[in-house]
C-alpha cells in the first residue's frame, strides 16, 4: 500500500460504516479514485473491490477519472428550471465543448450539474471554481467562457 | 458550573453587547447572501470604518429570510433601533457608513426598515412590512439575530432552557409534551412526533439511536441549510432532549457534503457543546451520556429516505428496504431508532423552551405551530419564510412572495419538491396543511414552495420533476425503475409534439403503478407532479398533443423564433450573438433567422435591443417573413 494512502487510512481502523468517508477522504486528496486506490480500500476494509466500486458509484459525488482544474457546476433546481436554466446549461456545454459529466481535452474544465445550490434567489445560477454567479443567460455565458471554450 | 450559572454568563455578555457604546454592524452571511456577494460587503465595511477610525463590532449572522434584498446590512447605534439596508454593494457600504455613523444620515431612501424599540422617521417597522407581517418566526427566530458561531447568544436567548428543564421531567413527561404539542414530522410526510418517539423509547433494546436528517435535495428547497447555518445549536439542542426522551446514547447528523458551511457550524458547535457539558458524558450533572457525529452524505437524493439513509450511514448503497421492521425496531446496525427532520428537531427545542401549549396555540386543529418554506420562481420576493400552519396560499404568495412579477399572471405553485404537485390559481384559497395539501393531490413535503407564472410550461414542468427522480431512483422497485423510465419518455414525446391519443390516460394507468407497486416514499410520490399537472391542466397537454403546440412558448420543438420586419432595425447584434450563426442579415437589411439552424436557444432574444422588441417566439401560428434580408426601410414601408 502506498504511504500516502496508508496515513490517509489510518483513523479509520475499526470504525464501523467508514467506506463512504474513506472514499471522501481519498477523493478529496488525490482528486478522483482510480483503480488502484479502490483496490487499496477495499483491503484496508477486507471487502471486496466489487462492493466498494458498487457503492461510489450509487453516489454522485464520487468519481473514477481526474477532473479539470476548474468545476463549473449549473443548477438544475426548480427555481432555476422556470428562470430558463436549460439554455443555460446548453450554451455552457457549447462553449466548453463537453458534455456533464466530462472535462475539457485541456483539463482546464469539468462540467457538472448540481442539484440545488440552495441560491434560489439568484436563479439560474452557475458556480465556476468558487465563484457563484447568479440570474445567468446564454449571452452571460459566452462572455463568461467564451474566450476559453 | 451549574446551567444557571452558565446562563448569567451568557446574559450579561449579550446584555454588555446590546448596550455596547460601540455602533454594532450585522451582516447576512450564511450561503444565499455570500452567493450575493457579502464577502465583498464585509470587506469594504472593514477598510471604511479604518478609514474612519471608528469602532464599530461587525457580527456576521445567518440568513434573516430576505433573500430578494440580499446582501443585508444592518447597522445599530447605541440607543438607536435597528436599521436594515438591503442589496448593499461595497459601494453603499461607503455611503451608509459616511452618512449615518460618521453624519447621523439615517438614509431613508436606501433603508428597508427598522427592527426594535422606537423607530426612525420615514422607515418603516422591518416586521410590519407585508413580506413579515403574517410570519410567525418560532424555529427561526434567531436566525440573523445572533452571532451563530456564539454559544452564548444562543443561551442568552433561550438556549438549552429546553434541555435543562428536561433533563429534570421524567422521558415519558418529555414525550407526552411533544404529543400535546402536536408537532408532526416536518420533513414531508408528517408523522407525529411525540408518537414515533414514543415507539423506538418502547422498543426492546439498550443500545438505540436517533439521527438528524439533513439530506436536503429536493431542487428548490433550502429551509434546513439556513437554519443549520444560522442557529446550529437550536438543532443541536433539540436532539439531546430527543435523546434522553427516547433513551439513546449515540446520534448521527446525515448531512449534504454541498452544504460545508452548514458542516463547519455544526462542528464548532458540537465543540462549544462538550466545553460547556451540553453533551459528552453526564450531561449538565444528570447522569445522562450522549454523543454526536457528522456524516456527510455522499449525493444521493434517495438517501432523505429512512431505511436508505441508514443504509448510508452504515457504508453501504443507500437502497431502502421494505418496512417492517420499522426503524424504531430495527434501524442503524439493527439497533431502535429515531430519525427527524433538521427543522423537527429545531421546533423540539423550542417547545421544551416555551411549553406545548404556547407552541399548539399556532396552527390549526391537527397542524400544530408553524413550518417553514423556500419561496422560489416567478415570485417578486424570494426567500425563506416560516408561517403558521392553516396559511392560505394566497397570502403566501402575494402578501409574503409580493406577487409575480413582471405583470404576469400566476399559474400554479409547485409544493414538496419531486414528491409534491402543481396547484392551480382555482386553489389559492386553500390552507397550508398537511391533509388539505394531500387531499389536493400534493404533500407538504419538506418546504419547497416554487411558484410557476403563464411563461411555464406544466408538461416541462412535470418532465424537469421526473428526469429528477427517474435519475434518482436508486433501481430497486421496478415499477419506480422501469415506470419513472416509461414516463418520462411519454412526456418527452408529448412536448417534442409527438405525442399521440391516448398516452394521457397512459401515464394516469403508469403513475398509479408506479405509486402502489414502489418500497419507499421516493417512487410512492415521484408521479405526483406528472398526475397533479394532468388534474388541473389537462387542457395544456391537450394542446401538445392535439395541436403540436406549447401555449407557454417553452417546448423547444414546438417554438419557432421570427425577427419581425417591421421592427428589426439591421444592427446586428443578433446576428453576431447567435451561437449557431443561424441568423442573416446586413447593415439596415432585416435580419432572418435561418429555421434549419436555428438551436432555439433564446439568445437572440434576449440580446435584441429592448427598444426594438423585433425578436419574437412563437407556437402554432404562421407568421409572414421575407424569404431574403431586405433593407430596412423597405420593410417599415418607408
Amino acid at each position: 500500500m502506498s504511504s500516502e494512502l496508508a496515513e490517509l487510512l489510518a483513523p479509520y481502523r475499526g470504525e464501523r460504516g467508514a467506506t463512504i468517508p474513506i472514499l471522501q477522504k481519498v477523493q478529496e486528496k488525490l482528486g478522483y479514485l482510480s483503480h488502484e486506490a479502490v483496490a487499496e480500500i477495499a483491503k484496508f476494509l477486507g471487502i471486496s473491490e466489487s462492493e466498494v466500486f458498487g457503492v461510489l458509484t450509487f453516489y454522485a459525488q464520487f468519481r473514477t477519472a481526474p477532473m479539470g482544474r476548474k468545476m463549473v457546476r449549473v443548477c438544475r433546481g426548480t427555481a432555476c428550471h422556470v428562470r430558463g436554466v436549460v439554455q443555460v446549461l446548453e450554451a455552457v456545454k457549447r462553449e466548453l465543448g463537453i458534455e456533464e459529466g466530462e472535462t475539457t481535452p485541456d483539463l482546464e474544465y469539468t462540467l457538472e450539474t448540481a442539484a440545488c445550490f440552495g441560491s434560489c434567489a439568484l436563479a439560474p445560477v452557475m458556480v465556476v471554481g468558487k465563484d457563484v454567479h447568479g440570474r445567468m443567460t446564454p449571452a452571460k455565458v459566452k462572455e463568461l467562457l467564451g474566450r476559453h471554450g | 458550573m451549574t446551567f444557571e450559572e452558565i446562563q448569567a454568563q451568557a446574559r450579561a455578555e449579550w446584555e454588555a453587547l446590546e448596550n455596547s457604546p460601540k455602533p454594532r454592524i450585522l451582516v447576512g452571511a450564511a450561503t444565499c447572501g455570500r452567493a450575493a456577494g457579502a464577502g465583498a460587503v464585509l470587506e469594504a465595511i472593514d477598510s471604511e470604518l479604518k478609514r474612519h477610525g471608528i469602532e464599530a463590532e461587525v457580527t456576521q449572522v445567518g440568513c434573516i429570510g430576505l433573500c430578494y434584498a440580499e446582501p443585508l446590512v444592518d447597522v445599530i447605534k447605541p440607543g438607536r433601533p435597528r436599521l436594515c439596508y438591503p442589496h448593499v454593494t461595497p459601494e453603499l457600504v461607503a455611503e451608509i457608513i459616511e452618512d449615518y455613523l460618521v453624519r447621523d444620515n439615517p438614509r431613508p431612501d436606501l433603508a428597508l426598515g427598522t427592527i426594535g424599540d422606537g423607530g426612525i422617521e420615514g422607515i418603516p417597522k422591518l416586521f410590519e412590512l407585508p413580506v413579515l407581517r403574517s410570519q410567525v418566526r418560532i424555529v427561526l427566530r434567531r436566525c440573523g439575530f445572533i452571532d451563530p458561531q456564539n454559544l452564548s447568544h444562543y443561551i442568552a436567548t433561550g438556549g438549552y432552557s429546553g434541555l435543562a428543564r428536561a433533563l429534570k421531567m421524567t422521558p415519558e413527561a418529555i414525550i407526552a409534551e411533544i404529543k400535546d404539542s402536536g408537532l408532526r414530522g416536518r420533513g414531508g410526510a408528517g408523522f407525529p412526533t411525540g408518537q414515533k418517539w414514543d415507539f423506538c423509547r418502547r422498543a426492546p433494546g439498550t443500545e438505540k439511536y436517533i439521527i438528524c436528517n439533513a439530506d436536503e435535495g429536493d431542487p428548490g428547497a433550502f429551509m434546513n441549510r439556513s437554519l443549520l447555518e444560522g442557529d446550529p445549536h437550536a438543532v443541536l439542542e433539540g436532539m439531546v432532549i430527543g435523546a434522553y426522551a427516547i433513551g439513546a446514547s449515540q446520534g448521527y447528523i446525515y448531512i449534504r457534503a454541498e452544504y460545508p458551511l452548514a458542516i463547519e457550524r455544526l462542528r464548532l458547535a458540537l465543540q462549544q457543546m462538550e466545553e460547556y457539558g451540553f453533551i459528552g458524558d453526564n450531561i449538565l450533572g444528570s447522569g445522562f451520556s450522549f454523543h454526536i457525529k457528522i456524516k456527510e452524505g455522499a449525493g444521493a437524493f434517495v438517501c432523505g429516505e429512512e431505511t436508505a439513509l441508514i443504509a448510508s450511514i452504515e457504508g453501504r448503497r443507500g437502497m431502502p428496504r421494505a418496512r417492517p421492521p420499522f426503524p424504531a425496531q430495527s434501524g442503524l446496525w439493527g439497533k431502535p431508532t429515531n430519525i427527524n427532520n433538521v427543522e423537527t428537531w429545531g421546533q423540539v427545542a423550542s417547545i421544551l423552551q416555551r411549553g406545548a401549549d404556547w407552541f399548539a396555540s399556532f396552527g390549526t386543529e391537527r397542524s400544530k405551530g408553524t413550518k417553514t418554506f423556500a419561496l422560489a420562481g416567478k415570485v417578486q420576493r424570494t426567500g425563506l419564510i416560516e408561517v403558521p400552519l392553516g396559511i392560505t396560499l394566497k397570502e403566501t404568495i402575494y402578501e409574503i412572495g409580493g406577487g409575480i412579477p413582471g405583470g404576469k399572471g400566476f399559474k400554479a405553485v409547485q409544493i414538496g419538491g419531486p414528491s409534491g404537485g402543481c396547484l392551480p390559481a382555482s386553489l389559492l384559497d386553500l390552507p397550508v396543511d398537511y391533509e388539505s395539501l394531500t387531499e389536493a393531490g400534493s404533500i407538504m413535503g419538506s418546504g419547497g414552495m416554487v411558484v410557476a407564472d403563464e411563461d411555464t410550461c406544466m408538461v416541462d414542468l412535470a418532465k424537469f420533476f421526473l428526469t429528477f427522480t427517474q435519475m434518482e431512483s436508486c433501481g430497486k422497485c421496478v415499477p419506480c425503475r422501469v415506470g419513472t423510465k416509461q414516463m418520462l419518455d411519454i412526456l418527452e414525446r408529448i412536448a417534442r409534439g409527438e405525442g399521440e391519443e391516448g398516452d394521457i390516460d397512459l401515464l394516469l394507468r403508469l403513475g398509479e403503478t408506479v405509486k402502489t407497486g414502489s418500497l419507499c416514499a421516493l417512487g410512492g410520490t415521484a408521479p405526483n407532479p406528472v398526475l397533479t399537472t394532468i388534474r388541473y391542466f389537462r387542457e395544456e397537454y391537450g394542446a401538445h398533443i392535439k395541436e403540436r403546440r406549447c401555449p407557454a412558448l417553452v417546448c423547444r420543438n414546438l417554438v419557432t423564433f421570427y425577427i419581425l420586419p417591421d421592427k428589426c432595425a439591421g444592427c446586428g447584434i443578433c446576428l453576431r450573438a447567435c451561437p449557431s450563426q443561424a441568423i442573416r442579415g446586413g447593415k439596415r437589411m432585416v435580419h432572418i433567422i435561418d429555421q434549419d439552424k436555428c438551436l432555439k436557444c433564446g439568445t437572440c432574444l434576449e440580446v435584441c435591443p429592448p427598444r426594438f422588441g423585433a425578436v419574437i417566439k412563437a407556437s402554432g401560428e404562421a407568421i409572414e417573413l421575407p424569404q431574403e434580408p431586405i433593407p430596412v426601410a423597405r420593410a417599415k414601408g418607408e
